[in-house]
């Protein structure tokens, strides 16, 4: 099916939303939209950060999840607390493939689950003594800790429990930074909240200590890499090219980032934020209190790597936008044969994507280098600041999608039939099994980096890898496949 | 009373967010935008007006500013 016009897009959202019961339709109905570039506001033409419909299959996170699964997990010289029951730090631990350096258990704790295990006596009682205990134990156990987060779930809100004040004792006593986070997983509507709520408690908690002093050296060419969590190696990958034009980077937030780098971010020259969802609000944070400009910039492919790359430079003096272009001109014979390679093998072919944070707009750039549409992106937890950016990005009268529905997102895969989904693990069996090949886009299928010059080699070959994949011609049960092709077989053995 | 943060863009723009509602938009005109008086009703380039009780001086940008419904 080639491209659909606008009227077909607008009748296909008519006639999925059909099902639904008139309340739900009204509600569901705002969350769906067609791409119009006229429109400059995404407000006017689709609602976002509104709490998920009851009874229907969302995949959305809490704000646990956003908070310690996002922003403070990857950090891996401290230790993260799940405070609570056993279940939340459990099931999230070491999903995300944030890669560190470092030994795990020794000097970096980031795949471990560190957890307060709360039973029903902590709950009826209180959890604070539990928690001190905790901290004390965690000290003489992992003394080359470097500081403690406690990760609020669910039950500490309810009942009240006071981990600020055990956290100020704790660092009383030994001296390190000790962060308690409110991310109780009821809190808003998804895990978004939780990136706020971290993104305040490293403001309030652990960005100011070292304000007073200068001993830190600085140079002209100092940035920090806000918002990448070096999922697959994705930071390293995007590091070295900052590195390369000239650029000195003093920290990554959060992936395989330390508390001293974060605490020595505030003396940097620029903020270069990749994902603007989930760090936002400390990078604005930062501009207002120490001055320093932030800009999003984006490395998914290397159409969009040279246009940020230049952009970064733009910032710097002339040797750096110089180097820049060396940069450039150096990968650009890499990324040529990348794209001279794949690009016949995927021209033309058509994805629909549902994912999280910067994704659903940024890989779009990396995916028409390879000469494929994009022709359905949707988000599962963004605000309208960032649909304001999607809509440049998409293609005119495509699909967009808000939290969308497992029914929904199933009724546009059929009927917009796409020829690759990029979605999340939940998704991937269900488009498998209907015969859609699919790449799991929240941590890279297993696979990545996917930032950078060296990110988009490997990009390209995943996406043939699947797509091009002889497993899809073998969907139909070979007593089921038509005479023909089996006498075409015979003929060519 | 929500809690506004003014800054100027990457390209010299003067815009508002809220950081509530997640919301940043481009401000159209201010009442007062002189060096010894800067605030008073904020429009927006959508129509949404903000009063913000106005400053003695002009503000270093960006700011974080109570504004109240105008």
């Amino acid at each position: 099916m080639s491209t659909m016009s606008r009227d077909e897009t607008e009748a296909l959202i008519q006639e999925v939303l059909e099902v639904y019961p008139a309340k739900a339709k009204k509600d569901r109905e705002k969350h769906l939209a067609v791409n119009d570039h006229e429109v400059e506001q995404s407000k006017k033409c689709i609602t976002s950060n509104k709490k998920s419909l009851p009874g229907v299959m969302t995949v959305r996170g809490c704000a646990y999840a956003g908070s310690k699964g996002v922003v403070w997990g990857p950090i891996k010289d401290m230790i993260h607390i799940s405070h609570g029951p056993v279940g939340c730090g459990q099931y999230s631990r070491n999903g995300r493939r944030n890669y560190y350096i470092g030994t795990t258990g020794i000097n970096a704790f980031v795949t471990m689950n560190f957890t307060s295990d709360f039973q029903e006596k902590d709950i009826v009682f209180g959890g604070d003594k539990k928690l001190s205990k905790l901290l004390e134990e965690v000290e003489t156990l992992f003394p080359l800790n470097k500081g403690v987060s406690i990760q609020s779930e669910c039950p500490i809100g309810l009942i009240g429990d006071d981990i600020e004040a055990v956290a100020k004792k704790a660092t009383a006593a030994t001296g390190k930074t000790v962060v308690p986070v409110r991310c109780e997983g009821f809190r808003g509507v998804s895990q978004s909240l939780g990136h706020h709520i971290a993104n305040d408690a490293v403001r309030d908690w652990a960005l100011d200590k070292r304000d007073d002093d200068d001993s830190f050296e600085k140079t002209a060419y100092d940035v920090a890499i806000i918002g990448d969590y070096n999922i697959g190696g994705d930071a390293w990958s995007s590091r070295i090219l900052l590195e390369e034009i000239g650029l000195r980077v003093v920290s990554q937030w959060s992936g395989d980032g330390t508390i001293a780098e974060m605490e020595l971010t505030p003396k940097v020259k620029l903020n270069l934020v990749h994902c603007y969802r989930s760090m936002n609000y400390i990078s604005r944070h930062m501009e207002e209190k120490y001055g320093i400009p932030w800009m999003e910039y984006n490395f998914f492919g290397p159409t969009k790597t040279d246009e940020s790359l230049r952009k970064i430079a733009a910032f710097f003096d002339e040797s750096i936008q110089q180097k820049a272009e060396e940069v450039i001109a150096k990968y650009k014979l890499q990324y040529d044969t990348i794209i001279e390679k794949f690009r016949p093998r995927l021209e033309g072919k058509r994805v629909m994507l549902y994912i999280g944070g910067l994704r659903p707009r940024h890989v779009i750039g990396a995916y028409e280098d390879l000469g494929m549409e994009v022709v359905g992106t949707g988000y599962e937890f963004a605000h309208n600041d960032d649909y304001d950016r999607t809509i440049k990005e998409m293609g005119n009268a495509t699909l967009l999608y808000d939290d969308v529905t497992g029914y929904e997102f199933e009724e546009f895969v059929k009927k917009v039939k796409p020829d690759l989904i990029g979605s999340g693990i939940k998704e991937k069996y269900i488009f498998q099994k209907m015969g859609v090949p699919f790449r799991q886009m929240h941590s890279w299928d297993y696979s990545g980096p996917y930032h950078g010059y060296d990110g988009f080699a490997i990009f390209a070959r995943d996406m043939d890898m699947t797509l091009n994949n002889p497993c899809w011609k073998k969907l139909q049960a070979p007593w089921q496949v038509e005479e023909t092709t089996e006498e075409a077989v015979a003929a060519s053995a | 009373m929500p809690s506004v943060m003014i800054r100027k863009d990457n390209e010299g723009k003067m815009t508002l967010y809220v950081a509530k509602k997640d919301q940043e938009d481009e401000i159209s005109t201010i009442e007062f935008e002189s060096a010894d008086k800067w605030g008073g009703l904020i429009e927006m380039t959508d129509g949404t007006k903000y009063f913000i009780e106005p400053l003695d001086a002009m503000p270093k940008l960006p700011i974080t500013l109570r504004a109240r419904r105008g």
